[in-house]
C-alpha cells in the first residue's frame, strides 16, 4: 500500500495540495521521511498518526514554519516554494494551530486583522474586518462578538477567531491540527458542521488528529502516517477504524486492559466541598466531593480545562485549595501548598506535565530519581549532605526493573524520549510504594509499548491495595483502566458511573456539563 | 509654601522628569515589543556623552543630539543582536551595555578631552537654550495664568517638548497604527505574529532601535539641556533603572508614564532644593536620605505596593518556533 | 563524537573562545587610543605576574573577586541574578567595622577573625534580604531592586562615614584605624616567618579564606541537599514547586548566601589592607563578580580561575594606567563590559557555529 497516493477516484481537476518527497530532521529525530501527499480539492482529507508520527511537522512544513529538508510542494497544480507563513497565506493556506496563535489581551478584530492590515492606519482595516466578520459568520456559523477580547472567550470560541483569521485572508485551503482536543463533544459537532460548510463551499479541509471516531465521522479520504512515514491515503468509506487503528501502530493493536474486578477496601482518600481560586480571582473548583478506596481506580474523565489540573494541583501539594481532604480519615492542611506534607501523607503523584513538573530536564537521571523524595532519611547525610551512594544504587535498580532506555544513570532527563522520561517518574512514585497515587495523563505523549507497560502497572497498583485517582483526557484509557468514573465540568463533577454500566456516549454528555439532574444545563452554556 | 515656590518646584520637577520621560518611553517601546531592556541606563549615559562630545567638537547642539541618537542606536542594536538574533539572556546583556558605556565614556572622555573624563564646559549654540514661547512676556502678568505660563510652561529647552510630544505621539503609534498593533502583538505573543506572516525578527529590532533613538535625546538632554552644560561621569546616575520602575509603575501605559516620571521628578526637585528636610522638629531627614528617596520609591514601586502591573506576555524571553 | 566530548567543548572550548574574542575587541579599543595593544598586553603581563609585588596585589584583588564572584554564582545557580554584590559588600564593611570597633584594646586578630566573618556575613546576608524578600513574595525583580539598593546602600555608607564614624575634627569620611593587633596578617608577614621572602602587598590571610568558601561552595552546590533544591528551583522553578521545594525559602537562602558571600570580600579590603572603614572600600569589585562569574559558568573552580584573570586585569592594568597615560583605569571598566557581553550575551555568536560543526562532524561519523 506504500506510496499508493490516488483516492481511487478518477482525477478532474489538480489536486489542492500535492506534496512530493518531503523530509526533515530535527537533531537525530527523523520526524519525516520522503512523505508524498495528494490532497483533492473540495474534500476534508483527514491525517492521522501517533504523537510523534510527523503530522504535525508536515503540516508547518506546509504552512512555511519549518523549511522542508528535502522535497516539493505544489499547490493547485503549480509547484510552490513556501519559506515562510507569508508564502503559504499568499498561496491560500491557513492553518489552525493546536495551541492557538492568539494575542489574548487583543479583541477578535484586532486578532483577525493582524498581519493582514489593509494600510498604516488601523481604522480602515479594522471597519473592513467588521463588515467581512458579519458575513462570514452568516455563511458558515462563525458567529463571533468582534469586540470581545479574546482571553475572555471560551476555548471553543478562540478557535472560530483562529478559523476567522485564515478565510480573512482568503484561505482556499485550511489545516487544521487536532482541533479536537480542547473541545466538548457538541464543540466538536458544531465545528464539524462548520467544516462541512466549508467544503461544500468549495474549500479544501486538512484534518489532524489520532482519533479515528472523528476521522469516520468527518473526513472524505485519509491518510495513515506512522513513525514519519506515510503508510497509505484512503476513501474514508472504503475503510475501517480497525485497519486504520493497524496502520497507525503497525500491529494489531489490543483495545482493552486485561483486568479482574476490583475488591475495594476502606475509603483511603476522601475529599469534601474542594474548592480552588486562582491567581487572577477565577473559580477554578467548585466545591467538589468524591472518594477513593483502597484496591480501585476511580478516573477523572473531561475536557481539558475543566478543573482537572487544578484537583491535582491540590492532592499534589502544588497549591493550596479550601474545603476538607481526608487521608484514612485524617484530615490534612490544604490551606497551603506543601508538596513534601503531600509526600509525608502517604500521596504519590505522577503528574500530567513531566517536561514541566515530574523532571527538571537538566538533572541527571539519578538525580531525578529521587526528586521530591531528595529530603528522605535514606538520601541524606548529617550536615545537610547528600547521600550520593544510595541515590546511584536506587537509581540503578529502577532503570533496571522498568527498563529505562538508555540505560544510563548520568544521562540528562532531556535526553531521554518521551516514554523513557515518563517511565522515570513513574518508577519513583511508584516504587514509594504509597497508600494514594494520583496519576495525571500518565500516557500522553508515549510510545504503544510504553502504554501497555504503564497500564499494567497501574492495574498491578491495584491490584496491591492502594487507591488511584486517574485523571484523563482520553476517555478510551478511563474506560479501559477504572472502576468507576467521575467526570469533570466547569470546575465540577457532573457526574459519577459505574465504569462497567456506562458508555462513551453518556460520558460525552456528561463532559458537555449534561448534569445528573434532568439535564439543567444545556451543552452550549459557554459565553459567547 | 507660596504660590511662587510650588511653581518654582513644579517647574523644576519638569525639568527633572524630562530625561526619565524619554527614557521610559524609550522602555515602553522596547518592553511592549518583549524585549527587556536594563541597558536603558547605559544608553542614556553613552548618549549623553557623545552628545557632549560631538557638541563640545562642532559647537552645535543639534550635532550633538544626532551623534547622541547615534550611540544609542548602536548600543541597541547590539542589544538586538544579542537578545533577537542570538537569543541572548537580555539582562546580561543590560548589564553589559551599561558597564560598557559606563567605562568607554570616561576611557574616551579623558583620550579626547584629557579632563578626567569631563568634556569642556558647553557654552552658546552648543547647548540646548531655553525657549521663550509666544506670549509669555505679555502673559506675564495675568493673575494666576500668568506666572504659570511664564515660569512653569514657557522657558525650558526643545528638548523638554519633545517629551512632552512623545507622550501622545507614542499613545498615537501604539494604538492607532498598524504598526503599534504589531508592536503590541509580538510582545504578548509572539507565535501569532510569525503565524500571521509578520517577521518578529524585523519588529523587535525596529522596536529597539526606537528605544535607542528616544534614549539618545534622554542622554543629549543630560548633557546639553541642563545646567551640567557638558559630560560628567556617571551622569546618568541610575536614572535609567528608574525609568524601568516608572514603566511598571505606568502600566506600559504612555499618559501613565507622564504621570508616573512627574512624579519621580517632584521626588528629585524636593531632594535638591531641601537638603536636610526638618520632620515637624522631631527629626532630621539627612541629605543623603534625600538622595536615595527616588532609589528607595523604586523599590516601593517594584514591590507592588502601588498597584499590580501585568508585563507583556512574551517579555524577555526570546522566540523560538516551538516544536 | 561522543558524549563527553561535547561536553567539553561547551564547558571549556566556546568560554574561552569568548574570552578570547573579548580580549581581541579589547585590543581593538587600545588601537584606537592610539596605544599598541601588543605593548599593552606585555606591560599588563609583566606588571601582573612579573614579580612577588605584581602577583600579591594580583591575588589581592582576585581574592575580593572570588567573593564576589562565588556570590554572583550561588545566585546564578538559583536562576536570580544577583547585581548586589557592590551594595552588599559596603554594607559589609560596616558590618566588619562595628566588630572591629567595639572589640577592646589589644584582642588578637584570631578572637577578632571569626566574630568578623560573621559581621560581614550577616550584614552582606541582610542588605541581600530585602530584595531577595520582595522577589520571593511580590515578584519585584531582583536586577532592579539590587541595583537600587546599591544606591542606597551607598548614600547610607556615606551618611555613616560623615556624621556618624567619622574621626573628630578629620576632613576625610573614614573611620578611625582599627586595633593594630586585631589586622589580619598580611601575607608577606607570614610567609616572612616562615623564611619565604615576599613584596609588601595587601595580600592578607582572607586570601585563604577564598580558596575555603571556593570549595566550600562547591560542596554546598553539588553535595547537599540545599544546594540539589537550588540547582532544581533555578532549572524548573514549577518542577521545584510540584516537588514540595518552596520557592520563597530557597530564595531567600540563596540570595541570603549570596549576599553574605558578597559581604566576605569586606575582610579583605577593610579588615586586611585599610584596617578602618573607608568610602571606596568595594571599588566595583562586586561588579566584577558577574564577569567572573559568568566567564567561570558559575562553577566554584571556574570562578577562583576567572578571580585570578580579574585580577591580573586590575593589577595589570594599575600599571598599564601609569606606563600609558592614555589607558585610563576605565579600560578595566570595559574590558569587563567586554568578557561579561562576549561570554554572557552573545554567548551564542560563537555556541551556534560550533555546535552547528560539531553537528556536522556527528553526521558524518555515523
Amino acid at each position: 500500500m506504500n506510496g499508493d497516493n490516488g483516492t481511487g477516484r478518477p482525477e478532474t481537476a489538480a489536486p489542492a495540495i500535492e506534496l512530493r518527497g518531503i523530509s526533515k530532521r530535527f537533531g537525530p529525530v527523523r520526524a519525516n521521511r520522503d512523505v508524498c501527499l495528494t490532497v483533492e480539492a473540495g474534500e476534508i482529507h483527514g491525517i492521522v498518526g501517533e504523537n510523534g508520527a510527523g503530522k504535525s511537522t508536515l503540516m508547518e512544513i506546509l504552512y512555511g514554519f519549518y523549511a522542508a529538508d528535502a522535497g516539493q510542494i505544489v499547490v493547485n497544480g503549480v509547484e510552490t516554494e513556501i519559506p515562510d507563513s507569508q508564502a503559504a497565506i499568499a498561496a491560500g493556506i491557513g492553518m489552525v494551530h493546536q495551541h492557538f496563535k492568539l494575542v489574548e489581551t487583543f479583541t477578535v478584530l484586532e486578532n483577525v486583522v493582524l498581519g493582514a492590515e489593509d494600510g498604516v492606519l488601523l481604522r480602515p482595516s479594522l471597519d473592513r474586518a467588521r463588515a467581512l466578520l458579519g458575513n462570514l459568520a452568516q455563511e458558515y456559523e462563525l458567529e463571533v462578538d468582534p469586540d470581545a477580547v479574546v482571553e475572555t472567550l471560551s476555548v471553543g470560541l478562540q478557535q472560530r477567531v483562529e478559523i476567522l483569521k485564515a478565510l480573512y485572508r482568503n484561505a482556499d485551503i485550511l489545516i487544521l491540527d487536532e482541533p479536537t482536543g480542547v473541545l466538548t463533544p457538541s464543540e466538536a459537532d458544531h465545528l464539524f458542521r462548520i467544516l462541512r460548510n466549508l467544503r461544500n463551499q468549495g474549500k479544501t479541509v486538512l484534518l489532524i488528529t489520532h482519533k479515528l471516531r472523528e476521522i469516520m465521522d468527518v473526513t472524505d479520504s485519509v491518510s495513515v502516517m506512522r513513525r514519519g512515514e506515510m503508510k497509505a491515503t484512503l476513501r474514508t468509506e472504503a475503510t475501517s477504524p480497525e485497519e486504520l487503528a493497524e496502520l497507525m501502530v503497525g500491529r494489531k493493536v489490543l483495545l482493552s486492559v486485561e483486568k479482574r474486578p476490583s475488591t475495594p477496601g476502606e475509603i483511603r482518600l476522601d475529599v469534601e466541598n474542594l474548592s480552588v481560586t486562582d491567581k487572577t480571582g477565577v473559580a477554578r473548583l467548585k466545591g467538589i466531593s468524591f472518594s477513593v478506596r483502597s484496591g480501585e481506580i476511580l478516573g477523572v474523565a473531561g475536557v481539558s480545562g475543566n478543573g482537572q489540573s487544578e484537583l491535582l494541583a491540590v492532592l499534589g501539594g502544588i497549591s493550596p485549595g479550601t474545603g476538607q481532604i481526608r487521608v484514612r480519615g485524617q484530615t490534612i492542611d490544604i490551606s497551603r501548598a506543601d508538596g513534601q506534607a503531600r509526600r509525608s501523607d502517604g500521596i504519590a503523584h505522577v503528574p500530567e506535565d513531566r517536561q514541566r513538573l515530574g523532571l527538571v530536564m537538566a538533572f541527571a537521571q539519578w538525580e531525578n530519581a529521587v526528586f521530591g523524595y531528595h529530603a528522605a532519611p535514606a538520601y541524606c547525610r548529617q550536615l545537610g549532605l547528600t547521600n550520593r551512594r544510595t541515590i546511584f544504587e536506587t537509581a540503578d535498580t529502577w532503570i533496571q526493573k522498568y527498563d529505562v532506555r538508555p540505560a544510563n544513570k548520568n544521562l540528562a532527563a532531556s535526553r531521554f524520549s518521551g516514554g523513557n522520561q515518563q517511565k522515570i517518574v513513574i518508577s519513583r512514585e511508584f516504587e514509594r510504594n504509597p497508600d494514594i497515587l494520583i496519576v495525571g495523563q500518565p500516557t500522553r505523549g508515549v510510545d504503544i509499548g510504553a502504554i501497555e507497560f504503564i497500564h499494567r502497572q497501574i492495574i498491578a497498583l491495584r491490584d496491591a491495595g492502594k487507591a488511584i485517582l486517574l485523571v484523563s483526557v482520553e476517555l478510551d484509557e478511563i474506560l479501559s483502566l477504572s472502576d468507576r468514573v467521575a467526570v469533570m465540568f466547569d470546575g465540577r463533577i457532573s457526574g459519577e458511573r459505574i465504569t462497567a454500566d456506562t458508555d462513551e456516549r453518556e460520558l460525552g454528555l456528561l463532559m458537555a456539563g449534561m448534569t445528573d439532574k434532568g439535564g439543567s444545563r444545556t451543552p452550549e452554556v459557554l459565553p459567547e | 509654601m507660596t504660590f511662587e515656590v510650588i511653581l518654582q518646584l513644579f517647574d523644576s520637577s519638569l525639568r527633572l522628569a524630562t530625561p526619565f520621560l524619554l527614557a521610559c518611553l524609550a522602555g515602553l517601546f522596547s518592553e511592549r515589543a518583549g524585549i527587556f531592556d536594563i541597558g536603558l541606563e547605559g544608553k542614556m549615559l553613552a548618549g549623553a556623552f557623545c552628545a557632549a562630545a560631538m557638541a563640545a567638537i562642532s559647537g552645535s547642539a543639534w550635532i550633538g543630539l544626532m551623534a547622541g541618537m547615534g550611540i544609542s542606536v548602536l548600543l541597541s542594536a547590539l542589544h538586538g543582536l544579542a537578545s533577537i538574533t542570538l537569543r541572548g539572556n537580555q539582562l546580561i546583556s543590560g548589564v553589559a551595555i551599561n558597564f560598557l558605556a559606563s567605562g568607554l565614556t570616561v576611557l574616551v572622555g579623558q583620550n579626547l578631552f584629557r579632563l578626567g573624563g569631563q568634556t569642556p564646559q558647553l557654552k552658546g549654540n552648543a547647548r540646548f537654550s531655553e525657549i521663550t514661547l509666544p506670549f509669555a512676556d505679555t502673559l506675564r502678568d495675568v493673575p494666576l495664568i500668568g506666572p504659570v505660563y511664564h515660569d512653569l510652561i514657557s522657558g525650558h529647552n526643545i528638548l523638554v517638548y519633545i517629551g512632552l510630544a512623545a507622550v501622545p505621539l507614542t499613545w498615537w503609534v501604539l494604538f492607532r497604527t498598524r504598526f503599534g498593533l504589531r508592536l503590541r502583538a509580538v510582545g504578548e505573543n509572539p507565535g501569532a505574529v510569525d503565524t500571521a506572516g509578520v517577521s518578529v525578527v524585523r519588529l523587535r529590532y525596529e522596536a529597539v532601535i526606537l528605544c535607542g533613538i528616544l534614549c539618545g535625546i534622554a542622554g543629549a538632554y543630560l548633557s546639553l539641556g541642563t545646567s551640567a552644560a557638558g559630560f560628567v561621569r556617571e551622569m546618568s546616575a541610575g536614572k535609567g533603572f528608574i525609568a524601568l520602575a516608572a514603566l511598571i509603575f505606568a502600566k506600559w501605559q504612555p499618559l501613565n508614564a507622564l504621570y508616573a516620571c512627574l512624579l519621580f521628578g517632584f521626588l528629585e526637585a524636593i531632594g535638591t532644593k531641601y537638603q536636610n528636610v526638618d520632620v515637624w522638629g522631631l527629626f532630621i531627614l539627612p541629605v543623603q536620605f534625600m538622595q536615595a528617596l527616588p532609589y528607595i520609591l523604586t523599590v516601593v514601586i517594584l514591590a507592588g505596593f502601588v498597584g499590580k502591573a501585568i508585563p507583556p506576555k512574551a517579555g524577555g524571553q526570546p522566540y523560538v518556533k516551538e516544536e | 563524537m561522543n558524549e563527553q566530548a561535547h561536553g567539553w567543548i561547551r564547558l571549556i572550548i566556546i568560554p574561552l573562545i569568548n574570552l578570547v574574542l573579548a580580549f581581541f575587541v579589547s585590543g581593538l579599543v587600545v588601537l584606537m587610543i592610539g596605544e599598541n595593544p601588543f605593548r599593552a598586553l606585555q606591560i599588563l603581563l609583566t606588571g601582573a605576574l612579573g614579580s612577588s609585588y605584581g602577583i600579591g596585589y594580583t591575588l589581592y584583588y582576585a581574592t575580593s573577586f572570588t567573593f564576589t564572584g562565588l556570590a554572583v554564582a550561588i545566585a546564578f545557580h538559583a536562576s536570580l541574578f544577583n547585581i548586589g554584590g557592590e551594595g552588599q559588600a559596603g554594607v559589609a564593611g560596616i558590618g566588619v567595622a562595628v566588630v572591629c570597633l567595639s572589640v577592646v584594646g589589644n584582642t588578637h586578630w584570631v578572637l577578632v577573625f571569626p566574630l568578623a566573618i560573621c559581621g560581614a556575613g550577616l550584614a552582606g546576608a541582610a542588605w541581600a534580604a530585602i530584595p531577595a524578600y520582595l522577589q520571593a513574595t511580590r515578584g519585584s525583580h531582583v536586577v532592579i531592586t539590587t541595583i537600587m539598593f546599591n544606591f542606597i546602600a551607598s548614600a547610607l555608607l556615606v551618611y555613616l562615614l560623615v556624621n556618624v564614624l567619622k574621626v573628630e575634627g578629620s576632613m576625610s569620611p573614614e573611620s578611625r584605624k582599627f586595633g593594630e593587633t586585631a589586622r589580619l596578617p598580611f601575607m608577606h608577614d607570614i610567609m616572612g616567618g616562615i623564611g619565604i621572602p615576599l613584596a609588601r602587598t595587601p595580600l592578607n590571610l582572607s586570601f585563604l579564606l577564598a580558596l575555603v568558601c571556593t570549595v566550600l561552595t562547591w560542596v554546598l552546590i553539588w553535595r547537599t541537599r540545599l544546594g540539589y533544591e537550588i540547582r532544581a528551583f533555578g532549572q524548573s522553578e514549577s518542577a521545584a514547586v510540584y516537588a514540595g521545594i518552596s520557592p520563597v525559602r530557597i530564595t531567600m537562602a540563596a540570595m541570603l548566601l549570596s549576599g553574605g558571600m558578597a559581604g566576605m570580600m569586606a575582610l579583605n579590603t577593610v579588615m586586611g589592607e585599610a584596617n578602618r572603614l573607608v568610602l571606596d572600600a568595594v571599588q566595583g569589585a562586586g561588579f566584577v563578580g558577574i564577569a567572573v562569574a559568568l566567564i567561570g559558568r558559575s562553577h566554584p573552580v571556574g570562578v577562583l580561575l576567572a578571580a585570578i584573570l580579574f585580577g591580573m586585569l586590575y593589577q595589570g592594568g594599575a600599571e598599564l594606567a601609569f606606563e600609558m597615560p592614555a589607558i585610563s583605569r576605565e579600560m578595566i571598566v570595559v574590558i569587563q563590559a567586554l568578557v561579561i557581553l562576549f561570554t554572557g550575551a552573545l554567548e551564542n555568536l560563537v555556541r551556534f557555529p560550533v555546535e552547528g560543526l560539531l553537528r556536522r562532524f556527528e553526521r558524518r561519523a555515523r
